[in-house]
């Protein structure tokens, strides 16, 4: 692709399915270039194609793995893969190591399977920043699957809840106290739980655990399928992806307002550049604040207040 | 006031053909990270084609190729797979064993950059940045 092409030429390749118009238009996204507002503007019409599975889970259950197989299944039945893979990015420099590709080897030279590392960026919700974004590219350049992978972190990872259309929450026995793990938070957004591994020992248990938690729930939130998957030999995965179709056909997709999604996503953006702020910021008034704290002449609420009240940060 | 924080740059680092020796590319892709840079990783034995498919949706600006056994004979196909495929704006540099009458043939295919051993990781740090951004400058015309 020429860098002579008009930004109107690279929106219609974009919706032509060409995958370096694709990849350069998440890349504007993510730098948060100009060029990435118009784009996402021009394609808001033609949204709403592809369906979006959100997988997420603890660390070592086998996410990557499972979904290398679970593209498998989809290209047999002929649907075109994207795959949004999100890594952690660390606190400290900001950098990543996005390794979930590591998984993926076998579609490494399909056309029909593209994948995209993102980096979380301080994003503590199991997404990165501009993971819908992402989402919505590929949807408007006709990948009809989109598989969205969060970070491992098996907390908390709520993004994923209206983000996607289904949600596959994988756990593994012999991870310790996983179930415990999954019960806050995580558990209540799933619609189908895998138990992956299923060839170790306990990963009946496991999923009895499991079914027995969500026999303690409300009516209304016992509509969870359970499925035992082998991802490294694709034992359980044809099933896993029959369940998923079936919930997709079902019209099964609680995929969040966008209003609210939007907020919440303002709402993480504003925090995260405040903390940042916050922690380099060298201003008397604010050291004042922190020692006040540290005396207990103040408790942290109103600290937190008081920053609130003082700090003018952005000008632009 | 809150000032923007530089967009990281994204690099690739690989292997190519049969040799597995890839702790090399793991300390790399580590001090890479340290660095600020978001860093894909493979495992070894990629091939060309699974490599260009993979910088492209990446939209990585710098291929790094780790070679200990000779595999950086491989390289010149992967410049020009890559210039064919429109990507031609990716700074390939290779690091690892390569012998000097190489590193003439290697920097004709296109190739920027050869690290050898005892390259330090301030110098392979800085010249990836300066090559990560002089490819987003020339993609981006801007």
């Amino acid at each position: 692709m020429s860098q002579a092409l008009s930004r109107t030429e690279r929106i219609a390749a974009l919706m032509n399915g060409d995958p370096a118009a694709l990849a350069r238009a998440i890349s504007d996204v993510e730098r948060q270039r100009p060029a990435a507002r118009s784009t996402l503007e021009a394609i808001q019409p033609h949204l709403g194609r592809a369906r979006v599975i959100g997988v997420t889970g603890v660390p070592g259950a086998g996410k990557s793995t499972l979904i290398s197989r679970y593209v498998t299944e989809l290209r047999r039945a002929g649907r075109r893969v994207g795959v949004v893979a999100v890594d952690p990015s660390s606190p400290i420099s900001g950098g990543a190591v996005l390794g979930d590709r590591i998984r993926m080897a076998e579609h490494a030279t399909d056309p029909g399977v593209f994948v995209r590392s993102l980096a979380s960026r301080g994003h503590a919700g199991g997404l990165s920043p501009t993971a819908t974004h992402v989402v919505d590219l590929m949807d408007a350049a006709g990948w009809d699957r989109i598989i969205v992978e969060t970070v491992g972190a098996g907390q908390g990872e709520v993004d994923i809840a209206d983000a996607a259309d289904v949600r596959i929450v994988v756990s593994a026995p012999g991870l310790g106290d996983d179930v415990q793990a999954l019960k806050a938070g995580i558990l209540e957004i799933a619609d189908v739980l895998v138990v992956n591994k299923a060839d170790l020992a306990g990963a009946d248990q496991t999923a009895a655990q499991l079914a027995s938690m969500l026999a303690l729930r409300a009516e209304h939130a016992r509509d969870v399928s359970i499925c035992k998957t082998t991802a490294t030999t694709g034992q359980g995965v044809a099933e896993l992806a029959v369940i998923v179709e079936t919930r997709l056909a079902a019209g099964d997709s609680r995929r969040g307002c966008a209003a609210q999604r939007a907020r919440r996503m303002v709402a993480t953006a504003a925090g995260n550049l405040l903390t940042r702020e916050l922690r380099e910021l060298e201003a008397p008034w604010l050291q004042e604040i922190c020692e006040r704290l540290q005396r207990g002449q103040s408790d942290l609420e109103s600290a937190a207040r008081a920053v609130l009240r003082s700090a003018k940060l952005v000008d632009e | 006031m809150i000032s923007r924080r530089a967009e990281p740059v994204r690099v690739l680092v690989t292997k190519l053909g049969l040799d597995g020796h890839d702790r090399g590319s793991r300390v790399v892709a580590a001090f890479l990270r340290d660095a600020g840079m978001e860093v894909i990783y493979t495992s070894p034995w990629q091939d060309v084609t699974a490599v260009v498919q993979l910088a492209l949706q990446e939209d990585v600006d710098v291929v790094g190729v780790s070679s200990l056994a000779t595999d950086h004979l491989l390289v010149p196909k992967l410049t020009e797979a890559l210039a064919q495929a429109g990507l031609g704006h990716i700074r390939v540099v290779v690091g690892g064993i390569v012998p000097d009458e190489d590193e003439s043939m290697l920097k004709r295919s296109g190739v920027s950059h050869v690290f050898h051993p005892g390259s330090t990781r301030e110098e392979i740090v800085a010249e990836v940045d300066a090559l990560a951004r002089a490819a987003r400058r020339e993609r981006d015309g801007d």
